[in-house]
């Protein structure tokens, strides 16, 4: 009983290795105010791994996302097997034999292995009733195939982040899918783990299929990746094979961006340690982190995303406390279990996130930027004094510039700029001695952009010292008068302003 | 990850009515069409009689009295299921300590005529104590509001049966009875609803609590102790079903273990109906009170109309839904404005 759209899917694989599979050209994705991608090319070749890199916001997880039909391309063309096609949503990129293992593993948690894979294609009798047994020797042949070794009837719970993965990668075989995406697959895996997968991703090569493989991973690069392209600022730069090139080559390809006059640093006197921080560790996430902050000092904190470093952030505000290390402040060991300890001891901490751990989204812009100042202070008999705080907020929005017709306004309402103007006006109420930023300036318009630099470069100049978390590599440089790099979980330099570059910086980074 | 953020371009806020006043005006309408009906099948009015009006504050302030504790619960995003059987509880064993002088048949014979303070703080004290097991469950473990409220729904319950063995208790002070005579109850009900007004809006207990329920990450981050403050809101809540249950066994001079059935349920009603988020950071006490007022007037009218009460509670039913319905889509219609 083979359908249609099987005996379509068998057709694919008459072609030869090294035909090309898939080919994209001129794709430009804008989103509101953003252009993502543009005139962006990419080429895949049966029986090859071609992998996508560049700095986080480059542009790879969009391109990705069109290749996998979840958005769809402002221009531009895409080739499937030498024939244009339009793809309408992940299903019909799925039924044409383009499969993505995502990220965030999409599987059903309390079902088995079996039911995952098969899941809208069960074997069914003519009553409509599924055939467990069939089910589950299809997939035994199917993981036979492929090498792989998991119960089929186990439930996908009890399975190890790698297993799941392999479940992944057999369902999209057995949609006789002959173009793989691999977003990071590695990143969650011990080492034994991707040695497995590689093994499989060779044989899947062997097949004729072609994989898409996005790492952030030079080693792997090297390992397994038949050619990559490099992409910068959502622009292609260009395409190698990985045999002919070596890691600086590829650094500078994906860095190669001049420094703007952006980030205004103003010189700030740079006077005594305030924080010092000694063997900082949380178990499992990062591991022995030192460093000595002193007033007025801008210290960034670079590394790829998943290095740790917001970890570090968060552990050092008592968001998530740390597991072993000492924290001074002024001198004195302080033990930070909350972020209401930390800011007892003057600290501030802005996170990434602003929509999960910023934004109180149904409240007025006043509640959202006073909310940190009630811990302490301004509060009288369990009463808060409005009048005061009221003062002090509209005082704070004025400076920050904070473009909102009213106070009672909801935040929800505002432009992620002036959000975020909000979100540190709420730190800067709690006059903090040590504020730690991260990502400030994500995803928010160039002019607010350059406003908060000065802001911070200014707050600095007042004798607050600054930790500032950046995935950009220009605003780290611009900005910080010492950086700190991290790398999976360990903290591989401290460089001076002077001496740093982005070079230097993606050495450390990404070893 | 991208970092591509859709960007919300500020606009100039276009005129609507508040919350406030909504409701207000659903209030009036409902009370406009029982006038209208009135004229037309009994041939009096509704709303021209204040014995009428009275009655009704009267049945509902029992309600209203646990709804103001569940609004709090409520705006942190939880709920509570409890306040219903933790009124019967408290109605039991305060009603025990308040037996009048020299009635043999006692719970306990050796303590009555009792001055009412001891009934009133025991009563008091039993509602807390439930209060704080919900606030603790939902903290320490971490198990839904619903479950831990679900559980003392069902024990509380079982407590109230079996204090007395299923036995009602009867026969108080006279100065116990008081607190359910007249309007009393109305005092109770509009005194508690001005204080947890004052105490949501002006005091950092209340900012906390709206923080909390519209994002517990963030109120975490800024400092706030999440769990701690989750267990005060409950507490309180239980505080208030604890009153409820002192003023309905006081306004019926006898407690019985049913007492108080479903009452938990009219109460987030009144609190849904009075525009509170069951999704969280977004309520008022005002809204509750009328709320409130709005579940006794359709009780009071439809008896009034002399609709069958089976019928009442199909409408009741489906008055709720709309609610939270009509809520769901101000609320579409103001993130597609955003």
């Amino acid at each position: 009983m083979i359908s249609e759209k099987t005996r379509a899917a068998i057709e694919r694989y008459k072609g030869k290795p090294g035909d090309e599979l898939l080919r994209i050209e001129g794709i430009r994705k804008e989103f509101p105010g953003v252009v993502a991608l543009d005139d962006v090319r990419f080429s895949l070749r049966r029986g090859t791994v071609h992998a996508l890199m560049g700095e986080n916001g480059a542009g790879k997880s969009t391109l990705m996302k069109i290749i996998a039909g979840i958005y769809t391309p402002n221009k531009g063309e895409i080739f499937l097997r030498g024939e244009k096609v339009r793809l309408n949503g992940p299903l019909d990129a799925l039924e044409r034999g383009i499969a993505m293992i995502h990220q965030e593993l999409a599987l059903m948690p309390f079902m088995t292995v079996a039911e995952n894979i098969w899941i809208r294609r069960e074997p069914i009798n003519r009553m409509g009733i599924i055939n467990h047994a069939e089910m589950a020797r299809k997939t035994q042949e199917l993981f036979d195939r492929l090498n792989i070794r998991i119960d089929p009837l186990s439930e996908v719970r009890f399975l190890t982040v790698a297993q799941r993965q392999m479940v992944e990668i057999a369902k999209a075989v057995s949609y006789e899918s002959d173009v793989l995406i691999m977003d990071e697959p590695t990143s969650a895996l011990t080492e034994t783990e991707v040695e497995h997968l590689f093994e499989i991703i060779r044989d899947l090569k062997t097949r004729g299929i072609g994989i898409v493989y996005i790492t952030h991973k030079m080693n792997e690069l090297f390992e397994i990746a038949d050619e990559f392209s490099v992409f910068r600022d959502g622009k292609y730069v260009g395409t190698h094979a990985s045999s002919e090139v070596t890691r600086d080559d590829i650094i500078r390809m994906m860095v190669g961006r001049e420094i703007t006059d952006m980030f205004p640093k103003e010189e700030a006197e740079i006077t005594d340690t305030i924080l010092s921080v000694e063997g900082l560790t949380l178990e499992g996430t990062f591991h022995d982190i030192s460093f000595d902050l002193r007033k007025g000092e801008i210290l960034g904190l670079a590394g790829l995303v998943g290095s740790g470093r917001s970890n570090v952030a968060e552990a050092l505000f008592g968001v998530t406390p740390a597991t072993s290390g000492r924290v001074r402040i002024d001198g004195q060991e302080v033990r930070i279990a909350s972020p209401a300890d930390a800011m007892k001891h003057g600290m501030a901490f802005l996170t990434e996130d602003r929509k999960d751990t910023g934004c109180f989204l149904p409240l007025s812009i006043l509640e959202n930027m006073q909310i940190a100042m009630l811990q302490e202070k301004n509060v009288r008999m369990g009463f808060v004094e409005q009048g005061e705080v009221s003062r002090q907020c509209e005082e704070m929005r004025e400076a920050l510039r904070v473009k909102t017709p009213n106070m009672q306004e909801r935040i929800e309402n505002l432009s992620g700029g002036n959000q975020q103007k909000v979100l540190i006006a709420r730190w800067l109420l709690t006059k903090p001695r040590i504020l730690i930023l991260d990502e400030p300036t994500r995803g928010i318009d160039v002019g607010a952009k350059a406003e908060i630099h000065r802001l911070i470069s200014r707050l600095a100049g007042e004798g607050v010292a600054v930790i500032m978390i950046s995935s950009e590599l220009p605003e780290v440089l611009g900005m910080s008068d010492r950086i700190m790099v991290m790398h999976e979980g360990h903290m591989t330099g401290i460089l001076n302003r002077n001496e740093a570059d982005q070079v230097k910086i993606m050495e450390l980074a990404a070893r | 990850m991208e970092n591509v953020q859709i960007e919300p371009i500020e606009k100039k806020r276009s005129f609507r009515i508040p919350g406030d006043l909504s409701i207000l005006l659903v209030l009036i309408g409902v009370a406009l069409v029982f006038e209208v009906l009135g004229w037309i099948t009994q041939g009096q009015s509704f709303l021209m009689n204040p014995q009428r009006l009275t009655i009704m504050i009267l049945q509902v302030s029992v309600i209203g009295i646990i709804a103001i504790g569940v609004t709090q619960v409520i705006i942190t995003g939880g709920i509570d299921l409890s306040s219903g059987s933790v009124v019967a509880m408290t109605a039991m064993v305060a009603m025990s300590f308040a037996q009048a002088e020299g009635y043999d048949r006692a719970v306990y014979p050796a303590l009555t005529g009792l001055p009412v303070v001891v009934p009133l703080l025991i009563g008091l004290g039993v509602g807390l104590l439930a209060g704080l097991i919900n606030g603790q469950l939902i903290a320490r473990t971490g198990i839904p509001p619903f479950i831990a409220t679900l559980g003392m729904m069902v024990a509380a319950r079982g407590v109230a049966k079996w204090y007395t063995k299923g036995q009602p208790i009867s026969f108080p002070t006279e100065s116990f009875g008081a607190l359910g005579d007249g309007a009393v109850p109305v005092f109770i009900f509009l005194g508690m609803a001005v204080i947890f007004h004052i105490l949501l809006k002006y005091t950092r207990y209340g900012k906390f609590t709206y923080a909390i329920g519209a994002n517990p990450q963030a109120a975490r981050v800024s400092g706030i102790n999440v769990q701690g403050h989750l267990v005060k809101v409950y507490a309180i809540a239980g505080l208030l079903a604890g009153l409820a249950g002192i003023v309905t066994a006081a306004r019926a001079e006898t407690a019985q273990a049913g007492m108080g059935m479903m009452y938990e349920l009219d109460a987030i009603a009144a609190a849904v109906i009075g525009g509170t988020s069951l999704a969280g950071g977004r309520g008022r006490i005002f809204g509750t009170v009328i709320g409130t007022l709005i579940l006794g007037l359709m009780m009071s009218g439809f008896t009034f109309l002399r609709v069958d009460a089976y019928y009442q509670e199909i409408v009741k039913g489906a008055i709720i839904v709309a609610a939270v319905v009509a809520d769901v889509y101000r609320q579409k219609a103001r993130s597609k404005a955003a």
